[in-house]
């Protein structure tokens, strides 16, 4: 078997090197998101401005649950019915691009900028 | 000395799927540890990366194919499944592609294998919630995965060295 060498470093250190440029575009280059969209089964549902203090239940798919939060300029999800609650440990969301997904009840919490533009973050992943 | 015959591949399946089996429940009982989702120690990918190295590509394939079907049919979801076997699947046959090249040691060849498994595990979630915006979510994965992977690399050659017997059954 082959040994760990210059290959393996520059395989990994491109790796982390990529995810670090994502990374960086996502959190210092989009602007601060000013609406936050909810869809379930992929159509919108609401979409509610950031700027407000405010909490939303959020009926997803097959009579299941989130409760969405904004709190200072944040959105994060508080209370989920599905069982591993990745969703609520996904923390909080405030930059343009960003999201929160519960794949089982298939809510999707994305944050938008203020104008009708297409996001641009598939721009910056590609 | 040592024929590989039907029934001692037999065994040897066995033995490598059950122990990936028993890694897979015992990190089932991990993620309360970790607090990003999607974040595991990748235990399992061990038994891959031996069986990658010791028994050859097909076994690797066949034997994490496996896991992934009794550990979902015995603890998770069909979701679950979907996530795991799309992963999996990816990740193994790039590792086994890797290899191939000759050009990457156990740790590197984990490594690529632990970030495809994100990479297709993110590719399920934009397929089952119809949106790409996920896709940040991935730059995070991708620096775990292969932190992972590079941990798993360095036991799985470990382990390799120390299953030399086992070498003389290749087939």
């Amino acid at each position: 078997m082959k040994k760990f060498d210059r290959n393996d470093l520059i395989l990994i250190s491109s790796f982390i090197l990529a995810s670090a440029v994502i990374l960086i575009g996502v959190f210092l280059f989009s602007g601060k998101g000013a609406t936050v969209v909810v869809s379930v089964d992929g159509s919108e549902v609401i979409s509610l401005p950031l700027s407000e203090d405010t909490t939303y239940n959020i009926g997803g798919y097959h009579g299941s649950e989130n409760i969405l939060e904004i709190k200072d300029g944040k959105a994060h999800l508080t209370g989920a019915s599905c069982p591993d609650k990745l969703c609520v440990n996904m923390g909080y969301i405030s930059k343009e691009g960003q999201s929160i997904i519960c794949l089982p009840n298939k809510v999707v919490i994305e944050i938008k900028g203020n104008t009708k533009e297409k996001e641009n973050f598939d721009t910056i992943s590609e | 000395m040592h024929e590989m015959t039907p029934v001692r591949r037999t065994a040897i399946y066995g033995v490598f799927t059950a122990l990936a089996i028993i890694l897979g429940y015992v990190e089932l009982q991990l993620p309360a540890f970790f607090a990003i989702p999607g974040i595991k120690p990748g235990l399992t990918n061990i038994v891959v990366v031996v069986a990658l190295y010791t028994l050859g590509d097909k076994s690797a394939l066949f034997i994490n194919f496996v896991r992934i079907l009794i550990v979902s049919i015995l603890f998770g979801t069909l979701m679950a499944f979907m996530f795991s076997a799309i992963g999996g699947i990816l990740s193994t046959t790039v590792m086994i592609l890797l290899k191939k090249t000759d050009k990457f040691s156990s740790v590197g060849v984990s490594a690529a294998g632990g970030l495809t498994h994100n990479v297709g595990q993110i590719l399920v979630a934009m397929f089952v919630t119809g949106t790409s915006s996920i896709l940040w979510y991935l730059a995070v994965l991708w620096i775990t995965g292969t932190a992972s992977g590079i941990i798993v690399g360095i036991i799985g050659g470990l382990v390799c060295k120390h299953v030399k017997p086992i070498r003389m059954m290749e087939p």
